[in-house]
């Protein structure tokens, strides 16, 4: 085989198809439900359909002594509060003394069939006294009659309050040439992952709890079923199947869990829980219902004076990530823009709904949203081209943002000239007909959250094992969950490229909390870049240990070796070289199996005051989006038929993953946009299924075009940063700034639904209002 | 208790027996009782498409399908639909272009698709926009799976 210097990555970069994809085509892919164990009983959830209520008593006598019932546990038997983050653990497995919304788990079953379970469930009476229920949440800012739970602030709702003020904002208002203020109210939207929540719990006499579940974020829950249930975590083995989907609802140590795992414990026998749509809709965790209200002030030039931020953030029962989200509302809106001066006053409220928590681009869309759209207005205001006044505005890389985010690399400029360019922008914007319209919308997000949720970033976030033995097959260890998103893919990818090998020796294993060493999950858009630099230094480490070998076979020095496909070859004289197998070999004859370790650390970044680690991220990635839609006027429905989606991801590491999340993520914001809504009439919800929830349908996607433009990241993997999240954000105001061009209506509302938009028709008419700018 | 009648159907091509009880559906008998896994649960209300069988060569959905109503009928699901070694054309394409993601849609889709390219070996691109209407995915916003779909049919499959 000839070899030559290697100018370029040999898969890095390419289009991998999944690792598992063969499995998951023809069905063999093991999702939770696919999994039972032997002598497996069902466990069933009884669930409040009170909104707020004091449990003065749970009878579950006639339920425990139903044939075929094996357990009923109420809420006192494990009362350890638990939740996500260490400060706010609001939530216990089965309700304590109260029920918070409609759907809160008041009582469990474990039965022989489904069928006995679900009588059980109807045995069991409960009296309740029924306390104020809470909608909105601007119903709860101030003292309350019953507050949801005790640590609302000074008797309030109030979850948590953020007050955050760099520079001076009264000061740069003052001397603003324009200033704009947007209002607007989100509905809440939810993941509709495909696969619904399942887990299997099964305590064995060895004094050991397994449990399989369907999670994005084993290790988390890893340690609130040790909390809650008593059980050191090395007694306890969490293993994660094929996920379907996740997005952010199954980042939470959820209820149901750690639930299963008590139903276990007690019954001596495997306990499997599978949900169905309606527990997953009550289970939500999705994007937060906000309420903002934002003022930005540019000077004569367009360029970025002040952000003024209020926002009131709907919590439902729970914290969840809310503390997160309460910040993120704030910070995530100034980049990519430089913004000097800043102030947020955001409150996360708890109401008595189904629990908001993290979806996809958690806590950087609704606020974003409203910026665009401002923006919008001032380009209008200003006479200036929107790409113009968003090109004057951005980040420079390597510079420090007023709230102290550290931005290294950054080509959102590049994306912004990008996107103008495809889309044909010059010769379209304002001059298309009425009912067609061109609009651009921006967004940048974490490439990963810098803060570990349960330690100061002194371990490491990531760490990835390698193990190579006789069969030349490489066996890849970590925690990382892929749920879809192709992680490990990129896993066995970079470990590939590293040492030269065919994909096909290397194997990424399950993730399996007994043999997987700690990698903090999937959220926060953090897998690339920190398990990706974990596995690149175990597989450097791994190289070294056959560079060695190699260099004894062939009399050359280490430092003359180069990695070619499967052989290593002297620099010097390329004919000499010897093969992957039989430096593994020579490696082998000194330590046996060869194993290697890798970690990523996270950097020392954000300010010292109160918050500052929040948004915190060793790097960011850009977007720069242009969306074209099509309004019929006379129905006020409208389609999106073309994006142009300019990202910057920095190094793509694997194209075809990267495509499937930009246009994945264009999907789910679509529909937030277009029309997706968790609808209540008061605290219940009234469309807890796919049939009344809906997300886009094949005939609603638009022409995408894909527009990678990123500079190599100086610190990702290969130069890597997040695509999983921050393709999404752009997504929502493209379109509603699209909607003016074409109609001459702002939308500052989320879901623009067709009503609405009759009515904004009807209203401009009445106003006697040009349709299109001027 | 009576046992119930049995049903008797061809499944993945083998004359298939089993007990049935009247309210059962095709799903929980795929799935729970003759452990075929691949066929996925997604919502039980007949609005997400993973759980798609062929009944009698046409793409159904188990979960809205009564298990006794397939009694003399052709049943294939994705473990039918795939070949005994390696992977059909349409699911190799469905593989190159990553048309699958978190894959727990994806039994579904191959099943609707195979039917849909049996009928249709030249579709137009809203052809099989519209075939695949009954399926969602949360993933993949549609895009690769259409062309995984005309990548197979370009391909003879």
């Amino acid at each position: 085989m000839a070899t030559g210097p290697a100018t370029d990555y040999r898969l890095i970069g390419g289009r991998i198809p999944y690792v598992e994809g063969p499995l998951k085509v023809t069905g063999r892919a093991e999702y939770t439900d696919d999994l039972s164990r032997p002598n497996q009983l069902v466990g069933r959830l009884l669930r409040s359909p009170w909104p707020h209520a004091r449990l003065r008593s749970i009878d579950v006598r006639a339920a425990r002594e139903l044939p075929g019932v094996y357990a009923v546990l109420t809420g006192e038997k494990y009362p350890t509060p638990f939740g996500v983050l260490p400060i706010t653990h609001d939530e216990t497995a089965i309700a304590v003394g109260k029920a918070r919304y409609i759907g809160d788990i008041i009582a469990a079953v474990a039965a022989q069939d489904e069928r006995t379970a679900e009588r059980a469930l109807a045995l069991i009476r409960v009296d309740i006294e029924p306390l104020p229920d809470y909608a909105d949440p601007r119903d709860g800012v101030g003292k309350v009659a019953e507050p949801i739970h005790a640590r609302g602030l000074n008797g309030s709702n109030i979850q948590k309050e953020v007050v955050q003020h760099f520079g001076d904002v009264d000061a740069a208002f003052a001397r603003a040439a324009h200033t704009v203020r947007v209002k607007g109210t989100f509905a809440g939207v939810t993941h509709a992952f495909t696969e619904p929540m399942a887990t299997i719990a099964e305590a064995t006499p060895d004094g050991r709890l397994t449990v399989w579940s369907a999670t994005q974020v084993p290790h988390y829950l890893h340690r609130a079923l040790s909390e809650v249930l008593g059980i050191p975590m090395h007694r306890i083995r969490v293993i994660k199947p094929e996920v379907g989907g996740g997005f952010g609802g199954k980042s939470d140590p959820l209820p149901h869990e750690i639930v299963c795992a008590a139903l276990a414990i007690e019954t001596g026998r495997p306990v499997k829980i599978l949900f169905d749509r309606e527990d997953v809709f009550y289970t939500n965790h999705g994007r937060h219902p906000t309420q903002n209200d934002i003022r930005i002030a540019v000077d004569a030039d367009g360029r970025i004076l002040a952000y003024d931020i209020d926002a009131t953030i709907d919590g439902g029962a729970w914290s969840s990530f809310g503390t997160v989200t309460t910040y993120y509302n704030g910070v995530l809106s100034m980049g990519p823009y430089r913004v000097p001066n800043f102030r947020y006053h955001g409150r996360r409220v708890y109401t008595t709904k189904p629990p908001n928590g993290a979806m996809r681009a958690h806590g950087g869309t609704n606020l974003r949203y409203s910026v665009e759209v401002g923006l919008d207005r001032l380009a209008e205001a200003t006479g200036i081209d929107p790409f113009d006044l968003r090109d004057r505005n951005a980040l420079p890389p390597n510079s420090t943002t007023v709230n102290q985010f550290r931005i290294t690399s950054t080509s959102f400029r590049a994306c912004l000239a990008a996107a103008r360019a495809r889309s044909g922008w010059d010769e379209k914007f304002r001059r298309l007909p009425y009912g067609k319209g061109i609009g651009l919308g921006c967004g940048f997000y974490i490439s990963g959250s810098n803060s570990p949720i349960h330690f100061t970033p002194v371990m490491p976030q990531s760490t990835v094992h390698l193990k190579v033995d006789m069969d030349g097959g490489i066996a890849v260890h970590s925690m990382q969950a892929d749920i879809g998103q192709g992680s490990n893919t990129l896993l066995a990818v970079i470990v590939a490229e590293v040492l030269g090998v065919d994909l096909a020796r290397v194997h990424v294993q399950r993730v399996d909390s007994d043999v997987s060493p700690v990698d903090l999950g999937s959220y926060s858009s953090r897998v690339t870049f920190m398990m990706g630099n974990a596995a690149r230094e175990a597989a450097q480490q791994l190289l070294g240990q056959l560079l060695r070998a190699a260099a004894a076979l062939t009399g050359r020095p280490v430092d003359d070796l180069a990695v070619g496909r499967e052989r290593y070859w002297s620099r010097t004289d390329p004919s000499v070289g010897v093969s992957f197998e039989e430096a593994l070999r020579k490696a082998m004859e000194e330590s046996g199996a060869l194993v290697a370790s890798g970690a990523y650390r996270s950097p020392k970044l954000g300010g010292s005051f109160k918050g500052a680690r929040a948004g915190t991220a060793p790097a960011y990635s850009f977007a720069a989006y242009v969306a074209e839609v099509d309004v019929d006027v006379e129905t006020g429905v409208y389609g999106v038929s073309r994006v142009w989606a300019a990202f910057d991801c920095g190094r793509a590491l694997n194209r075809l993953a990267v495509e499937g999340q930009i246009e994945g993520s264009i999907h789910m914001g679509l529909g937030q946009v277009m029309g997706e809504t968790m609808s209540y009439r008061g605290t219940r919800l009234m469309n807890p299924s796919l049939l009344d929830y809906k997300i886009p349908m094949p005939q609603q996607m638009p022409k995408v075009e894909i527009l990678l433009v990123g500079d190599d990241d100086p610190e990702g993997p290969f130069g890597a940063k997040e695509a999983g999240e921050g393709p999404l954000i752009a997504t929502l105001p493209a379109v509603g700034n699209a909607l003016y061009d074409a109609i001459g209506v702002r939308f500052t509302d989320l879901p623009i639904t067709p009503d609405k938009v009759l009515k904004g028709i009807d209203q401009r008419t009445k106003e006697g209002r040009p349709w299109k700018g001027a | 208790m009576p046992s119930p009648p049995p049903v008797r159907f061809r499944l993945n091509g083998q004359p298939t027996e089993v007990a049935v009880e009247p309210a059962r559906v095709l799903l929980d008998l795929l799935r729970d009782d003759l452990r075929l896994t691949g066929t996925k649960r997604g919502c039980d209300l007949g609005t997400c498409g993973c759980c798609t069988v062929l009944v009698d060569g046409r793409p159904s959905l188990s979960c809205l399908t009564l298990a006794r109503l397939v009694d003399g009928r052709e049943v294939t699901t994705i473990e039918g639909v795939s070949p005994p070694q390696g992977l059909s054309p349409l699911q190799r394409a469905f593989v190159e272009v990553g048309a699958t993601q978190c894959g727990f849609c994806t039994p579904g889709f191959v099943v609707t698709a195979t039917a849909f390219l049996r009928d249709h070996p030249h579709p137009s691109r809203e052809e099989i926009v519209r075939a695949i209407s009954g399926n969602l995915c949360r993933c993949t916003g549609y895009l690769k799976i259409i062309e995984a779909i005309e990548r197979a049919a370009a391909g003879g499959a």
